[in-house]
């Protein structure tokens, strides 16, 4: 456990393949630092969200070692990982709302999990939707909720616990670029607040938006490091930057 | 799914209550008749039937192992066999045609019914034989147990039917159960891998099944109980209808309808166990 605050996540020589097909992740070795804010990305196809389904506990990889809050996840027994996935904020591509519960229940849903109670439930899940715009909706189902409603709602309910870790797998392909911004700005603050943030997207003017954030890029399931993300400490200064202070080329095309 | 399971226990709850029935049926039917002896006079001379059954009631009455006996009154024998021998022509009656003749008539025994203070014996049957040998020679004495044996047998055949039944709407159930849990879980495959991913634990995944199912469970079993009741109370009152003294005893007790009643429960409890099973394996095979 030693190294459980300066590591959030520690990838080695992970593989990934679905089934007998190619390998869809190779050789990915990496390591997120606490407090950091990382952009994944790459085109579609690349692996970024088999990458993020790591990350969140969701897959197992084929080969490899991951380490989470210094504990190796692999060996450890499924039964200890629920403590685990507590500590992660995940907002899915598909949003993965439940369809039967209302905005307000979805977003109370990890509080829930977490044994919070009800009367402590209220506050923190109205001021969440509030946040994200949709306290008039609380009580809406996600299927009546259009498609920007519905990721709001998703990425509510990912930081309504203050994660450890958020990992967000293209948050904002779904609003308007106000709204994007909005979000991002949320991701932010929970990140000034100690958070390690993860965005996958495909959308590179987004990078721009966020100037300390460090960059990760999946080519065909393969890691490159335009920013020195995966280098400790972050090489932040060898990003070329705009007179705005925000990167403006990173040295490859989307 | 609640209505399978309404179906499901008011099948088991009908079977059960048979199975009950007779069981009550063949311990009473086997106390009260292996206790009895019957005592027929086979004689066509009515005047002389009657000689010997009354000398025969006096002589079995100081009989050492006779508790109780009553002789059977021609009336009552007469509607016994009206539906196999026609109006009129019991032993009261002389003829069918009202002639005068002393043995026109259907010879019809008259019936001494003998209690005895404990089961019937080989050595109290022919020590009650010699007894009445000389004053009525056309006593015929069997004990009531023996020419019972037949129904005793089917009594006890439907009793294991009855059981083997209530095993089989059991396991159909226990498969119904385990088969909507399953559908369920597939409609709701999505949420329970949020939840999953969310960090719930198996656990805390399985209870909201298994709450779900324990309220269909509930809301099946109580209008499959009251379903199956409503039967056996309607079975019950054909069956006494029948008012033949064979069937009487053949109720329920206080401690049958206890039992009935827990019917639904353990239908819940299987229902719960099964949808936890069910979710539980599924689980197992998520990270
Ligand atoms: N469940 C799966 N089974 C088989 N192949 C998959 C599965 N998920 C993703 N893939 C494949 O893996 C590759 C990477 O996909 P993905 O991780 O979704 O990329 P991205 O999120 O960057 O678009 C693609 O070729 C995709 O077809
Ligand atoms: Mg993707």
């Amino acid at each position: 456990m030693k190294n459980a605050e300066t590591e959030v996540v520690t990838f080695n020589n992970v593989g990934l393949r679905y089934g007998a097909d190619r390998e869809v992740l190779s050789d990915v070795s990496f390591t997120l630092y606490p407090g950091s804010f990382y952009f994944l990305t790459g085109a579609s196809g690349a692996g970024k969200t088999s990458l993020l389904k790591l990350l969140y506990l969701a897959q197992r990889p084929s080969r490899g070692m991951i380490s989470m809050f210094g504990t190796d996840v692999i060996t450890l027994p499924r039964t200890r990982l629920p403590a685990f996935r507590r500590r992660l904020g995940v907002v899915f591509q598909d949003f993965r709302l439940v369809p039967h519960l209302s905005a307000f229940d979805n977003v109370a849903l990890p509080l829930r999990v977490s044994g919070v109670r009800e009367a402590d439930l209220h506050k923190p899940v109205t001021d969440m939707l509030d946040w994200v715009g949709l306290s008039h909706r609380s009580d809406a189902q996600p299927a009546t909720l259009s498609g920007g409603e519905q990721q709001r709602v998703a990425i509510a309910r990912a930081v309504i616990a203050r994660p450890d870790m958020l990992v967000a797998d293209e948050p904002t392909g779904n609003v308007d670029p106000d709204m994007a911004l909005k979000l991002l700005r949320l991701f932010e603050a929970l990140n000034r607040l100690g958070t390690t943030v993860v965005v996958a997207t495909h959308d590179v003017h987004l990078l721009r938006k966020v100037p300390e954030s460090l960059i990760m890029r999946l080519d065909k399931g393969r890691l490159s490091d335009p920013t020195g993300a995966l280098r400790y400490p972050p090489r932040r200064e060898i990003m070329p930057r705009d007179d705005d202070g925000q990167a403006d080329d990173f040295g490859f095309a989307l | 799914m609640p209505w399978v399971i309404a179906i499901m226990v008011a099948l088991t709850v009908i079977a059960a209550a048979g199975g009950l029935a007779m069981h009550n049926l063949a311990v009473t039917a086997q106390s009260e008749l292996s206790g009895g002896a019957t005592v027929q006079i086979v004689e066509a001379s009515p005047t002389e039937r009657n000689r010997q059954a009354q000398a025969a009631e006096i002589l079995l009455a100081q009989h050492p192992a006779v508790a109780s006996l009553r002789r059977v009154p021609d009336a009552e024998l007469e509607q016994l066999l009206e539906p196999w021998l026609g109006t009129g022509s019991g032993p009261g009656l002389s003829t069918v045609s009202g002639a005068a003749s002393d043995t026109d008539a259907i010879p019809v025994p008259a019936l001494i019914d003998v209690r005895l203070r404990s089961a019937v014996t080989p050595g109290d049957l022919d020590s009650m034989r010699r007894l009445v040998a000389e004053q009525a020679p056309a006593a015929r004495i069997d004990a009531q147990s023996s020419w019972l044996r037949p129904v005793f047998s089917a009594i006890s055949s439907l009793q294991w039917l009855a059981f083997a039944l209530v095993m089989l709407l059991g396991l159909t159930s226990g498969a119904a159960v385990w088969l909507a849990s399953r559908s369920a879980l597939g409609a709701n495959r999505d949420t329970i891998e949020v939840v999953h991913l969310l960090g719930g634990t198996d656990s805390q995944i399985a209870r909201i099944f298994q709450r779900s199912i324990a309220l269909d469970a509930t809301l099946g079993g109580t209008v499959g109980l009251l379903m199956g009741l409503a039967a056996v109370l309607l079975l019950g009152r054909q069956f006494a209808g029948l008012d033949s003294g064979m069937v009487a005893g053949g109720g329920l007790t206080g401690f049958d309808w206890l039992v009935l009643a827990a019917i639904p429960m353990v239908g819940i409890v299987i229902a719960v166990l099964t949808a936890r099973l069910t979710v539980m394996l599924a689980l197992r095979r998520m990270l």
